[in-house]
């Protein structure tokens, strides 16, 4: 490790940074704008000077920018030095000149870089005595909000939108002091990860569209750590509440997962749980006035659950705990998975490949790392969107790693590497049923029917391992794609294979597999993701209940059984049909859930399920990785509790226990882990909740929070008592441990100086690295050592197209497909329409138009929608919108006939 | 005198044709290369010359040359851009060479092209040199007939490609980095160096770009040696240079004269001495960005080092001369509104501070100046050196801006105290 | 929507060049040569021509100042207002042009005639003050020269 002087002080750095870098990771403060830690270096703001100095002796020193310049051996620097400051201060009264002063009113103050790097530089005195130049604004759409007079010209926003996304609809317009960031025309901004702008951008000019219509400062908000409840990533998310309504979703770093940024559907899906479609009071239905207390609602349930036999449908987006809390109710017999079968089915064949220990079930932050990725069969941008970016880094990243070997120039020179990279780029071949934006990076991009991805990805296993045997009758083309992909796979020092549930074809799922084992070796660690489609599919899964189809015949069977269903739709998963006919059999539903849907109308008794803002709970994400997410609020009142919660209580009851026995969420997993040892572990997710450093909890408010003593004065002047949290170590206070605490369980992120999320480097043990205080990763699938594993040697017959009938398969989309973020006003306005695809050939032999009706026939089912023609789908197969609100499921992976 | 660049070129005549050129013994200097010299023997022989780029910065041309990958293992395609940008205020010299002998230059690009192994090259054209493209489009195409362009050019295994490509304005463009990204169709801003053209420029590839007065030097260094080329020059900068004045003199213009005459006696005798009733205040001695020079610096040699040592720049060669009855501080303003409209809005410094300079300069003109306005004047000129600012442009504005305070402090005050323009 | 010849011309200029879209500038150009400016659909045909978003291809365009997004008029003319002109006296042509077509820089005659542009440097300090009007260069102007000049553009 090289050691430089700072100051005339030895420190030793790690080689390869640049000087910013290392001085950042040594806990100076040194301000910057245009550097980021995801995106590198360009040396354009020139906000990060030091000196550095020849040798000892040399005391007049070169200002250079310290983002700009590599670390070496005994290299001599001065962040201290006069001339250095002077200039600092400089650049931001340069910047100044133009920006308004408009902080009072500005989303972006207290939350805002600029402001940060202001007070650090010490520019306090304004001398420009000019105008100002001012911009007209742009309608961005309904998540950004555009305030271009705010801008200072880092270029980062573009340098995200544009070369970290793939974007191309945001740019820079126009020259000197009048370059214009935004679109070229007012309109939507395309990128589903558009977002991030708000926390890239260093100023208020891109902020929280949403948070503005109910503000609140940074400072006044009461947040929690959280996990993503929209996909199956479990991207690390901060929530923010006040008034006992949440306010915004940010980023939380973590460098295993979502590192610096999060999808759109993260970001903004949260409204949900401000929905007025939410479920607030116990409900009896029988009764004249459904709403009732806790105590009748109870007595009302120990009835029910005492009476008849008590069976128990779990659900892909509840917690662990909740599911597991169900399971102990019903009893692991009674207790079943609330997803459709064939789902179910392939969720379970995944989770067992998973736990051989064959293949590396990998992070994202692996797949960011990878040198070669396949995607077969999963539509990543619309199921797992930040795996999409994630792919695009390892993409970008490996051509950028090549380019700087061949120049040695550092990996953080970006434009450098930009300029010498030009359009060359990584090995990634996306093999999916219809066309992705990330076909745009892709070696290869082929667009199939799902047993020909299967039989493409058998071939190239083949290719890869003799002893997956050749798949008979491939085409020419497939035979040459599947010798490319298999060519630059085995090149790869970190290959990875992606898939996913989404194609509901067992054959991709094996594929995939397939590959993986073959390229998997002792000096070769090639990795494979499954894409599943909930945020706890995985958990679920895991628990390898029954399918639903076995409650199905109970209820049939046994006469009056009563169900409870957990935070489950069942409409979303089964065909209307099986639904009703499962409901109807019933001898009593109980029903606990969020929101409102066709389940909860059909329950006997319904009761308010806390949503994760409200809740703490685990997940279990595609990667077999749990994560715990804290509870942001408190209910809006005590009946609405979650899940978890109400079953304890009712478990209790039943089991006439009285002495109010309380379960934690730590005492859940602890029970979970004895009873179902394949969640070994999972209870490291979160320490106990009495857990205290230094005898202190850990508090959700920062210690500027305002209105403590006020914020209820218009109900009562008395100041009421802080209210408890006895299920974590959070408080609802802003006193507690002052210091970092575990990497799992920040809050928020804030250091003396550092009041925008720009302060997570302080939280870091170096710039884009691990927080300083990571606590345990729980991932429940760990690797084995090379033993016997068993290739899959049956691929299925080539896709023949059937005459009049479809292969229906679901087309997913990001903003849409969501069955909570879609209650987000802003989400509802992004959803594309619904339609029906079907291939250009398809459509032609039929004869129909785009935007004619076309209807889906499969026994008594008939459904119609508009249709869409794609030129990039293949013929045989017909694609319909799933999981949008009103849409029913259909008959996913059937055949169909349509009419037109 | 020999004046090898211009020696065929005559005002009010049509530029040589291809024939004309070749019966005045030209593309005799390629045919020599192609035949006799290896690529590093070229690249030798004009390090040898001590040919300084006539663009502004005055590095050894050969020994840029030698930084370019050679060999089996370098990357391809290589490139060469003659940089005729030409836009620096007050100069006029590039458009002569390209206007007047069009195929001296495509000649020292070819044997420069071949001296690094580039095999695609592009004359980057200003968009305001209209008979200048005419005329090299022309030539170009002649010289493809005749074989001097194209594949395997006179049966030597050298191909080379040349292709004109014309600007849509913007002075950054001739900055040798942002010139590059022009041509890959981006804007205009610079890149960072390292790393060099040379080793990573157009396409990512390595590229030289060079002046293009320095490549007409190219094909006569070859015919007459580096002794012969140094031997023009008074100074020990090699060869000849073209220099110009502009401004109030009797005949300004431009013309060919060994490296390191006087500013003397390219302002007095062949500009013709100062207009009548004007007395020479100052002088840019190298176009916009140079510090002014004053009376008492005449005699120093029009060199890269006397110029230096004297605390200005060669920078092009072509000088702007003020005289007493125009204003430093409305000059200094013009050329101040210049840069902050050139600034390409890349870095902070310059995207933010030459408006203000130009704003305070303004207002001192108008008389509305304040005492504290000379302390921010003197604040940019420090903070916006060298180094400072992301390229040259911004610390090239500084230069005369600085020159200026020094030399013509009291007009400034006058300003102020008086608040209005005394001039 | 571009013509045939505009295409033609701009798949010659890309022909140039290792990929299409660096030859925007080029195509920016030969479509203001034929229209005069480039207007927000010339920006998206372009953009469309070259596989680009016209996001890109305006992002080049407002780099540039001598590609217009802004209408013109039938001739512009573009007075040097750079040092050596500045020395010369170009400001007492500027005034002249002000007079007798009735605009500053930047704006168009009301008959749509001539656009008045100020321009940096145009490479003839030696004949300041100078100007150029569609291409054509005068030189030495002087302000008894300026009726005459205007007078070959209708
Ligand atoms: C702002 C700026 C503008 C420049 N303009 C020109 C120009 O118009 N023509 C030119 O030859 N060099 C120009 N240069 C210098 C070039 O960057 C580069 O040094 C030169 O083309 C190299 O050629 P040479 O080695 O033959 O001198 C400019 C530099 C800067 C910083
Ligand atoms: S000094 Fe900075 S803003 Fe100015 S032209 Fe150079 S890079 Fe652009
Ligand atoms: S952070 Fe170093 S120049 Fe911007």
């Amino acid at each position: 490790m090289p050691t430089i002087y700072i100051d005339n002080k030895p420190y030793e750095v790690k080689a390869g940074k640049n000087l910013l870098e290392a001085s950042l990771g040594l806990g100076f403060d040194l301000p910057y704008f245009c550097w980021h830690p995801a995106m590198g270096s360009v040396g354009a703001c020139r906000q990060c000077a030091v000196k550095v100095f020849k040798d000892e002796q040399d005391s007049s020193g070169r200002l250079v920018m310290s983002c700009m310049e590599s670390v070496k051996d005994g290299l001599r620097m001065s962040i201290t030095d006069s001339t250095a400051k002077a200039f600092r201060e400089q650049v931001i009264e340069w910047l100044m000149t133009n920006h308004p002063h408009d902080c009072p009113v500005c989303d972006e103050g207290g939350n805002c870089h600029l402001q940060d790097m202001t007070v650090m530089t010490g520019h306090d005195y304004r001398r420009f005595e000019f105008k100002k130049r001012t911009y007209t604004n742009q309608y961005l759409g309904p998540l950004i909000h555009h305030e271009m007079n705010r801008c200072i010209q880092c270029y980062r926003c573009v340098r995200f939108y544009r070369d970290y996304v793939g974007g191309d609809d945001l740019d820079v317009f126009g020259a000197h002091n009048h370059v214009y960031f935004g679109r070229e025309q007012d309109g939507i901004l395309q990128s589903p990860f558009s977002g991030n702008l708000a926390e890239v951008c260093p100023t208020g000019v891109f902020t929280d569209k949403t948070l503005k219509k109910h503000y609140t400062r940074k400072w006044d908000l009461t947040t929690s750590p959280s996990i993503c409840q929209h996909c199956s990533l479990g991207c690390n998310i901060i929530a923010g509440e006040r008034y006992g309504q949440l306010r915004c979703i940010v980023n939380r770093y973590n460098s295993n997962v979502n590192g610096y940024f999060i999808c759109d559907k993260g970001r903004y899906g949260y409204e949900f749980v401000n929905s007025v479609n939410r479920i607030t009071e116990p409900l009896i239905r029988t009764r004249p006035v459904e709403a009732v207390d806790e105590a009748t609602a109870m007595g009302h349930l120990k009835s029910l659950v005492t009476s008849a036999p008590v069976i128990g449908i779990g659900s892909p987006r509840a917690s662990m705990e909740s599911n597991f809390a169900l399971m102990q109710l019903v009893g692991k017999d009674n207790f079943y998975q609330g997803i459709s079968d064939d789902t179910a089915y392939l969720e379970r064949r995944i989770v067992e490949l998973l736990q051989t220990g064959a293949v590396n079930s990998v992070a994202l932050k692996e797949i960011e790392a990878a040198d070669a990725v396949l995607v077969l069969g999963e539509d990543i941008w619309n199921t797992a969107p930040v795996m999409a970016l994630a792919v695009r880094q390892a993409v970008m990243k490996t051509a950028a790693a090549q380019a700087a070997q061949q120049t040695s120039l550092p990996a953080w020179h970006d434009a450098a590497i930009k300029e010498f990279v030009q359009n060359e780029k990584g090995f990634l071949a996306n093999i999916t049923v219809i066309a992705s934006p990330i076909d745009a990076i892709a070696a290869f991009s082929e667009h199939e029917a799902p047993d020909n991805i299967a039989r493409l990805g058998f071939a190239i296993a083949h290719l890869l391992n003799a002893a997956v045997p050749p798949v008979p009758g491939l085409t020419e083309r497939e035979a040459a794609t599947a010798k490319n992909i298999a060519g630059a796979l085995q090149q790869a020092k970190r290959p990875v294979v992606i898939s996913g549930t989404s194609c509901y074809n067992e054959g991709i799922i094996k594929a995939a597999f397939n590959i993986s084992l073959s390229l998997n070796r002792p000096e070769r660690k090639a990795g494979i993701a499954y894409v599943f489609p909930e945020c706890n599919s995985m958990g679920l899964a895991m628990m390898k209940a029954p399918p639903f189809e076995t409650a199905m015949q109970r209820v049939k069977t046994e006469n009056n059984c009563t169900a409870v269903i957990l935070e489950n739709d069942l409409y979303r998963y089964m065909p209307e049909g099986k639904a009703d006919d499962f409901i109807s059999h019933c001898g009593n539903l109980i029903v606990l859930d969020v929101l409102h849907n066709r389940t909860t109308a059909q329950a006997q008794v319904l009761i308010p399920a806390a949503s994760f803002a409200e809740a703490d709970g685990t997940l279990v994400n595609n990667e077999g990785r749990a994560q715990h997410f804290y509870q942001v609020y408190m209910p809006a009142n005590d009946r609405i509790k979650e899940s978890w919660k109400w079953l304890g209580n009712i478990k209790n009851m039943k089991a006439t226990i009285t002495n109010g026995l309380q379960h934690h969420p730590d005492e859940w997993l602890a029970a979970l882990e004895t009873t179902l040892p394949q969640f070994t572990n999972i209870a490291k997710v979160t320490p106990s909740h009495n857990f205290r450093i230094n005898g202190q909890p850990v508090p959700r408010e920062p210690h500027r929070y305002s209105g403590r003593t006020a914020i209820l004065a218009n109900i009562s002047v008395s100041e009421p008592r802080p209210l408890q949290d006895d299920d974590s170590p959070l408080t609802y206070t802003m006193e507690g441990y002052p210091g970092l605490p575990p990497a799992s369980m920040t809050p928020y992120f804030w250091a003396p100086g550092w009041n925008s999320g720009q302060a997570v480097n302080k939280y870091q043990a170096e710039p884009g690295g691990e927080l300083q205080e990571q606590d345990q990763q729980v991932c429940l699938f760990p690797g084995k050592e090379q033993e016997n594993f068993h290739f899959f040697k049956d691929s299925p017959e080539a896709f023949a197209a059937r005459q009049d009938k479809y292969l229906l398969l679901p087309q997913y989309q990001l903003f849409g497909s969501g069955e909570l973020s879609i209650y987000s006003t802003a989400i509802e306005e992004l959803v594309p329409q619904a339609c029906i695809i079907l291939s250009a050939k398809d459509a032609a032999d039929l004869g129909v138009v785009n935007g004619a009706p076309v209807t889906i026939e499969k026994n008594e089912l008939h459904y119609t929608l508009p249709l869409k023609i794609h030129d990039e789908l293949c013929s045989g197969i017909i694609l319909a919108p799933v999981g949008y609100r009103g849409i029913p499921a259909l008959p996913w992976g059937a055949w169909v006939k349509i009419m037109v | 005198m020999e004046r090898p660049l211009t020696q065929n070129i005559h005002a009010g005549r049509q530029p040589l044709s291809l024939k004309e050129y070749t019966t005045t013994g030209g593309y005799t200097a390629l045919q020599q290369v192609l035949k006799n010299m290896t690529p590093k023997e070229v690249q030798q022989l004009v390090q040898e010359s001590r040919l300084k780029g006539r663009g502004g910065a005055g590095f050894n041309t050969g020994m840029k040359w030698s930084f370019v990958p050679m060999g089996e293992d370098a990357p391809s395609p290589k490139y060469l851009v003659a940089n005729a940008d030409e836009m620096e205020p007050g100069t006029f010299k590039d458009r002569l060479l390209l206007e007047g002998n069009p195929h001296q230059l495509i000649e020292g690009m070819i044997i420069a092209a071949y001296a690094i192994q580039a095999n695609i090259s592009y004359v980057f054209l200003r968009w305001a040199y209209k008979k200048a493209a005419q005329v090299i489009e022309r030539s170009i195409q002649e010289a493809y007939h005749a074989g001097w362009l194209g594949n395997n050019i006179m049966n030597s295994g050298f191909s080379i490609d040349m292709y004109l490509h014309t600007g849509a304005g913007r002075y950054m463009c001739g900055e040798e980095t942002a010139l590059l990204n022009a041509l890959e169709g981006k804007r205009a801003t610079p890149r960072a160096k390292p790393p060099f053209p040379q080793v990573s420029g157009l396409f990512g590839k390595p590229t030289i770009v060079n002046n293009v007065e320095t490549l007409c030097c190219i094909p006569h260094i070859i015919n007459k040696g580096a002794a012969w080329f140094q031997n023009l020059s008074y100074s020990e900068d090699g060869g000849t240079k073209i220099y110009g004045v502009s401004g109030k003199v009797n005949n300004p213009g431009a013309w060919e004269l060994p490296m390191g005459v006087t500013m003397r006696e390219l302002i007095e005798e062949h500009a013709g001495g100062m207009k009548k009733g004007y007395r020479l205040k100052g002088v840019l001695p190298g176009g916009a960005s140079t510090d002014f020079l004053t009376e008492q610096h005449l005699d120093i040699k029009m060199d890269f080092k006397s110029v230096a040592a004297a605390g200005s720049r060669l920078g092009t060669g072509t000088m702007v001369v003020m005289d007493d009855a125009t204003c430093p501080v409305g000059f200094v303003h013009n050329l101040q509104h210049f840069f902050a409209q050139e600034s390409c809005g890349w870095c902070t410094p310059c995207r933010e501070g030459l408006p203000w300079v130009e704003k305070i300069l303004l207002s001192i003109e108008n008389g509305e100046g304040k005492e504290d306005d000379m302390e921010l004047l003197q604040m940019h000129t420090q903070l916006l050196g060298p180094g400072n600012t992301f390229c040259a442009l911004a610390p090239g504005a500084m230069e005369p801006l600085q020159s200026a305070i020094k030399y013509y402090r009291e007009d400034f005050d006058r300003h102020i105290r008086e608040k209005k323009c005394p001039y | 929507m571009l013509s045939n010849e505009e295409i033609q011309d701009i798949d010659h200029e890309a022909a140039k060049l290792p990929y299409k879209q660096a030859a925007v500038i080029e195509a920016l150009k030969i479509v203001q040569q034929r229209r005069g400016w480039i207007n927000d659909e010339s920006v998206r045909d372009i953009a469309e021509c070259l596989e680009m978003s016209p996001a890109e291809v305006d992002s080049v365009a407002t780099f540039y100042n001598l590609i217009f997004r802004k209408p013109v008029g039938r001739h512009v003319i573009l007075l040097c207002d750079s040092i050596s002109c500045y020395v010369m006296g170009y400001k007492n042509i500027y005034e002249a042009l002000q007079q007798k077509l009735k605009i500053k820089f930047g704006e168009t005659t009301a008959d749509h005639r001539f656009t008045l542009l100020p321009n940096a440097c145009l490479g003839c300090c030696d004949h300041a003050p100078a100007l150029m009007i569609n291409g054509n260069l005068y030189k030495d102007i002087s302000i008894e020269a300026l009726d005459s000049i205007l007078s070959e553009y209708n």
